[in-house]
């Protein structure tokens, strides 16, 4: 055969595309890295200031202008709580199910499919369809309860995503062994499946609390209230919260100028609570991979 | 000689996994590199194209010269390099493009435009592996409609087409039926003709047809590298006499 | 014993497992059956009639005709079918300017008898007032009673929910915004999600990725309504001085946002697909003597297309459904956009804004959950075509 006569630039040429190219994937990801950075630091530097322990202990008070923001505080808690004991149960047990039971074939495609359509519906849509359902047709009014059922329907896709994908990644030898041994399928899931699986779900139940702890459409209407100083006392009760308080303070009120610190403490604290809840799933998980070697 | 080893030594971190290998090879010759899995055959074939330059946390010590050049002197740009050596792997892995576009990628990635050139080479080099009778009417098919074995003597061609004067196979037939087996085997005695092959085995039959010498890789060592007619026949060492009588491997 | 349990276990979990399906299913039914009511809603509030003099011949408006005629911008009957003569309006409040307080009675008992007698006298008169204040045997004609049209919502371009006599529900503004946004959000977030999901996937090291890994999370974790904040506070004043804007709300400002917001998701799709194509078929193209740079053009992007669009497709969801966000920065103005740098308002925008003050069960409360709906299947077939691209044989030829 014939040898090729190569064009004698054309090595230089791309090479140097490479480098034009990969520099500039690097300042395009160094920038994303500077926008985190800059909401983030933005947000602290201005916020700061504001927090201190009566912001974080007291009711909102002259007409949203000065206070603390406590009551919001209190109500995303609860709110992250109710949707827990929502999603979690069913949420867990439905992702047992898609790992462990449901066969191949239809059954498991359409239930992904499902589960894959539900994680992309607008929380907006969750919003309305938590007002149609719990608010009005089941009559539980404006509460915490109509509150936690809407954020739990929209947490449980991810809930049943992370259970299943934490479970499918045991080696089916582990299932293998314990059957062998005479177990049944269940005691297998129980004994040997599930706490193989505890540590990832649990980072991943986690990481879905903190997404529910910063949603705001869903809460808007059949939740949230705009101002209710003292703490809930039942489920049935509104309750504030962080990112509704967040989105009240600095869209209306009645001094725009007074709110902007408030907002800023607000927006910081549900930043902080969004960190705290990253941060410690990713040093649970650490901790767990560590223990496992 | 086209090839020279110098004391070689290859490390993953702090693993030994090449011992101070030497040895030459001569221009047009094929030599198989046999030895029980782990090795470290595959590993040091892969030093001659700089492919483990990929892998992160790798050292290397001494010389590989391939017409009297470092391969791995500074200033040699690895692009260039590999254009020079062709490479076929364990498994056949064409591109997902057409049966044309596979085998006309290397002169495209290397600025070749001429498009009648590169008709022309496509055709030359699917002949040269003995494919183009099989698949002359379907150039512009899917690489993946092909057999396992047709797929492998593409990616023969797929590397030919840059006319590299050494080709690197890493268990070329592994994944292949014994047809296809045979194809391939077929193939690489005609390509001697142009170039010089290097071939890593765990066939020990196959590298006894195929290769005029043959070196015998154990622990990360050469043990013995010689006349592929001398390994099989009368191995100086006991290791070597194991591994081809299959007492272990 | 324990076989029954056994059963009744895994009758639960079985049952545990459609629990998607079933929100599904409920999300589908509760927007729609109170989505679809909205076109059994009579045109004009209910419980009113618009009243003409009896001579004259027009029988049915639109509510778009209703609403210019009330706002003065449809002065004479010839403009919509009638004859020609000039239109005067007449509301319930202008009743005193007619007529005297005596006229009336004391308790207003006689202002049915008036009004129906005013319109008698006036050929030209239109009136807007309740059923029930008009005599039975009053010498006037009705506009016909028609209900809400599906043309008049999806063609409709005019979002004026609490316009009277007759709101106007023309959903095209809002559509318009939508994609308007989402679209102008996508074409900002491609650039920087594809170079830095090639960046993670294929140039960064080992120790750069463990970097930028966390911050897209933390990204994604941010809540929208900080976005939205942090929107207003900083992006909005910004452009409104560097466009030299009458107001910075506006569709940009929400692109910008949403761009970001879109990020995260495209980035971790793309970067997956990407990882996921073969290292043989690199260490193949590396081999020929390509660069890596190549490699990705003409290999790694190729094979991993269907990821990539997933990807995309992905952010194009979140985009098009966010809505705090949305609803703080675009500035919310129901017009069809024709540029990127006036105020406009998304389908989840409106629902969030005016949800709150729509009466329930009032046809702009149905409107609201018409959008929804709306949204729900946009979402819908969103993601039905990221599983259709995902579901391709990745190596296949197109």
């Amino acid at each position: 055969m014939k040898s090729v006569e190569y064009p004698s630039r054309y090595a230089v040429r791309k090479r140097y595309a490479q480098r034009v190219a990969f520099w500039l994937f690097r300042f395009f990801s160094l920038f994303i890295a500077f926008i985190l950075f800059a909401i983030l630091g933005f947000i602290i530097y201005k916020g700061a200031g504001v927090l201190s322990w009566d912001f974080l202990t007291k009711a909102p008070s002259d007409g949203m202008t000065s206070g603390g923001i406590f009551p919001a505080i209190v109500g995303t808690l609860c709110l992250m709580a109710g949707s827990a004991v929502v999603a979690f149960p069913i949420g867990i047990m439905s992702g047992i199910y898609m790992s462990e039971f449901a066969s191949k074939g239809w059954v498991v495609k359409f239930i992904r499919l499902m589960t894959n359509n539900l994680s992309g519906v607008p929380s907006i849509v969750f919003g309305l369809f938590g007002m149609a359902l719990f608010v009005k047709y089941l009559n539980f009014g404006d509460s915490i309860l109509a509150g936690s059922l809407t954020l739990g329907m929209l947490s449980l896709p991810l809930v049943i995503r992370t259970t299943e994908e934490a479970l499918k990644d045991i080696p089916d030898s582990m299932r293998e062994g314990s059957l062998a041994l005479g177990a049944s399928k269940l005691q297998t899931i129980w004994r040997v499946i599930l706490p193989m699986g505890m540590p990832r779900i649990i980072t991943g139940l986690i990481l879905s609390l903190g997404r529910v702890s910063g949603e705001t459409a869903p809460i808007l209407f059949t939740c949230a209230a705009y101002f209710f100083p003292q703490l809930p006392t039942s489920i049935f009760d509104q309750c504030m919260a962080l990112p509704y308080h967040l989105y009240v303070l600095s869209t209306s009120g009645t001094d725009m100028a007074a709110q902007q610190p408030i907002a800023y403490g607000t927006a910081l604290v549900l930043i902080v609570i969004i960190l705290i809840i990253n941060l410690l799933s990713g040093a649970l998980r650490r901790y767990f991979e560590n223990r496992l070697k | 000689m086209k090839i020279e080893v110098k004391d070689i030594d290859f490390y993953y971190g702090s693993f030994h996994a090449l011992k101070n290998i030497s040895m030459g090879i001569e221009q047009n010759k094929v030599v198989a590199f046999i030895g029980p899995s782990g090795c470290g055959k595959s590993t040091f074939l892969r030093l001659f194209n700089r492919m483990n330059d990929l892998i992160p946390d790798t050292r290397l010590t001494g010389q590989i010269l391939i017409d009297g050049k470092d391969v791995y002197a500074p200033k040699v740009e690895v692009d260039v390099l590999r254009k020079e050596i062709g490479m076929v792997f364990q498994r056949p892995n064409p591109f997902p493009m057409s049966i044309f576009e596979n085998v006309a990628y290397g002169l495209r990635v290397n600025g070749v435009k001429d498009k009648v050139f590169i008709a022309q080479r496509v055709e030359e080099t699917l002949r040269g592996a003995a494919l183009w009778d099989e698949v002359k009417d379907k150039l512009k098919a899917s690489a993946y409609a092909l057999s396992g074995g047709q797929q492998q003597r593409l990616c023969i061609a797929r590397a030919m087409a840059v006319s590299p004067s050494v080709l690197l196979m890493d268990e070329p037939a592994s994944a292949l039926d014994p047809i296809s087996t045979a194809k391939v085997e077929e193939l690489i005695r005609e390509l001697r003709k142009e170039l010089t092959i290097i071939i890593v085995t765990h066939n020990m039959q196959q590298a006894a047809r195929v290769s005029d010498k043959t070196a015998f890789f154990y622990m990360g060592e050469m043990v013995e590298y010689d006349d592929t007619k001398v390994i099989f026949t009368h191995p100086r060492k006991t290791e070597t006499q194991n591994y081809i009588t299959g007492r272990f491997g | 014993m324990k076989k029954f349990f056994e059963a009744i276990v895994r009758g639960v979990l079985t049952c545990s497992g459609f629990v998607t399906s079933l929100v599904i299913l409920l999300i589908i039914g509760f927007l729609f059956t109170e989505g679809a009511g909205l076109f059994n809603e009579p045109m004009v509030e209910e419980g009113y009639v618009l009243a003409l003099n009896k001579e004259n011949d027009v029988s049915s408006l639109t509510a778009e005709q209703i609403k210019a005629v009330f706002d003065e911008d449809i002065v004479n009957w010839k403009e919509i079918g009638g004859r020609d003569m000039p239109i005067t309006t007449f509301r319930l409040e202008d009743v005193e300017r007619y007529f005297t307080v005596e006229e009336l009675g004391s308790e207003y008992e006689h202002v049915g008898m008036c009004i129906a007698s005013l319109i008698a006298r006036s050929p030209g008169m239109i009136a807007f007032v309740p059923q029930s204040m008009l005599p039975a045997d009053a010498e006037v004609r009705y506009i016909d009673d028609s209900t809400i049209s599906l043309s008049e919502v999806f063609a409709g371009t005019e979002w004026f929910p609490t316009a009277t006599p007759a709101p106007l529900f023309g959903i095209v503004p809002l559509l318009a915004g939508t994609l308007w946004v989402s679209l102008f959000a996508i074409l900002f977030a491609l650039p920087f999600g594809l170079s830095v999901a090639v960046y993670m996937s294929e140039v960064a090291s080992e120790r750069m990725r463990s970097v930028l890994k966390p911050v897209i999370e933390l990204l994604n974790g941010i809540p929208s309504v900080v976005y939205g904040f942090f929107g207003l506070i900083v992006i909005v004043p910004l452009l409104q001085q560097g466009f030299n804007l009458p107001v910075g709300e506006s569709g940009l400002a929400g692109s910008i946002v949403l761009a970001i917001m879109a990020l995260p998701t495209m980035i971790t799709v793309a970067e997956d697909a990407m990882r996921s194509c073969p290292r043989s078929l690199r260490e193949a193209s590396l081999a020929l003597g390509a660069t890596r740079w190549q490699t990705i053009c003409k290999v790694v992007i190729p094979s991993s297309m269907s990821g990539i669009t997933s990807g995309i497709v992905l952010g194009i969801g979140r985009a098009v459904g966010e809505t705090m966000a949305v609803l703080m920065v675009t500035g919310n103005a129901a017009i069809i956009p024709t540029s990127i740098v006036e105020p406009l308002r998304t389908i989840p925008a409106t629902i969030a804004a005016e949800l709150g003050e729509a009466p329930a069960g009032g046809a702009h409360y149905q409107a609201l959950f018409l959008l929804g709906v709306i949204l729900f299947f946009i979402t819908l077939v969103i993601n039905m075509s990221v599983e259709y691209i995902s579901s391709r044989n990745k190596y296949k030829l197109r």
